[in-house]
């Protein structure tokens, strides 16, 4: 059985269905990702206090750029197909491909970063914060034994930690901490405070579709491929559709740059 | 991802490599124009970044903020403009469009609106 308007545009709409359904199906991306936005702006408007500078802006900057990159590439890509150059095709699909993981990569280590920095309410009421160096054998808070070793720094106001664009020269250094010091300790996971659950929730629902959109985009550069023998323009708009959908994802992470990294 | 038309039907066979030389202007138009869009990316980027430094003596956040937003829309408009191709679109994807557009403009608004409309005796 043929599947109508594959490859020829229906008379009412003027577009073959696939572009349709993509444009319908971002459509509904938008409002998702516009749900979670407005949600991002009522928590910040009503927050006390919101952190600046916990994220690393070269390590942003760097996903900002591969992700253009591989927006580029992704174009030069369907453009290879519309030619007919075959070649080309694959090259701009294989760069697109590896942007995509060198992007998932540089993504997996921040998380992994944010995972191992801890705070640490003291005893005494200051605050020790820092990324996780070693934790002894016996460490155990509730029977406060062993020690907790960070490379940090120690404040005595907890609003120190919030606002780290605003100050110079923060000298961090190796701190061993005691367990029985200890009053609590939690590392920056979705849990430690608004901006870093709103952090987790939109770049881990982001960093989804960059996964979803490199399995589509390994499918057409590998078994896809077989179409463009068999039926080159449906393989084209394809690639159109599925450039059509990387191109938003693009385009979500323009407004998350700036939103998380940079405000 | 429209307007570049290939009027001749593709034929299966002629998609080989050596098929290259068809329509070289094409591509070399369209790689030129991938540059200069990939640099106006860049340089939006490097003003964002700029201006979340800008100092906060004379600068407050809100401030920054609007201005690294407005950059953040123009570089929206580059992306969706000349790389989704939507400067030149169907009107049937204007159409679905302008209904999100819509639906979105009233989420964001309403979420506002709600910010300033707490029932009274609920805050605390």
């Amino acid at each position: 059985m043929d599947i109508p308007y594959t490859v020829q545009p229906r008379p009412e709409t003027g577009l073959y269905n696939a572009k349709v359904g993509i444009w319908l199906f971002l459509a509904s991306e938008v409002m998702l990702f516009g749900g979670l936005f407005s949600g991002y702006v009522l928590l910040r408007v009503g927050a006390d206090r919101w952190p600046h500078g916990w994220l690393n802006v070269t390590l942003g900057t760097a996903n900002t750029i591969i992700l253009a990159l591989s927006a580029i590439t992704t174009l030069l890509a369907w453009v290879a197909c519309k030619v007919g150059h075959f070649g080309k095709f694959r090259f701009f699909h294989a760069c697109t491909l590896l942007l995509a993981l060198s992007f998932l990569g540089i993504k997996s280590y921040e998380y992994h970063d944010k995972w191992i920095h801890y705070e640490i309410k003291l005893n005494d009421g200051t605050f020790a914060d820092g990324h996780l160096v070693e934790k002894s054998d016996d460490f155990d808070l509730a029977n406060k034994t062993g020690t907790f070793t960070i490379h940090g720094r120690i404040v005595t106001d907890e609003n120190d930690l919030y606002d780290l664009r605003s100050q110079k020269n923060i000298q961090l250094k190796e701190i061993i901490v005691a367990a029985a010091d200890i009053k609590s300790i939690e590392n920056y996971g979705p849990w430690h405070n608004t901006y870093l659950a709103l952090y987790f929730t939109l770049t881990g629902l982001h960093a989804l579709h960059i996964l979803g959109g490199s399995i589509v985009i390994g499918y057409l550069w590998g078994p896809g491929r077989r179409m463009w023998k068999t039926d080159h323009q449906r393989f084209t708009n394809r690639i159109e559709v599925s450039g059509l959908f990387w191109h938003f994802v693009d385009l979500v992470w323009i407004f998350l740059f700036p939103v998380l990294y940079l405000t | 991802m429209s307007e570049l038309n290939n009027s001749e039907p593709h034929d299966a066979s002629l998609a080989s490599e050596s098929q290259s030389h068809e329509h070289p202007v094409d591509f070399q138009n369209y790689l030129r124009r991938c540059i200069y869009i990939f640099i106006s990316i860049l340089c939006a980027v490097s003003l964002m970044i700029w201006a979340s430094y800008l100092p906060h003596e004379h600068f407050s956040w809100a401030v920054k903020v609007t201005i690294i937003l407005a950059v953040a829309c123009c570089n929206a408009f580059v992306v969706a403009g000349f790389l989704m191709h939507l400067i030149s679109e169907k009107k049937m994807i204007y159409t679905v469009l302008s209904f999100t557009v819509f639906f979105f403009a009233g989420l964001l608004g309403l979420t506002v609106w709600a910010m300033q409309d707490f029932p009274a005796g609920t805050t605390h």
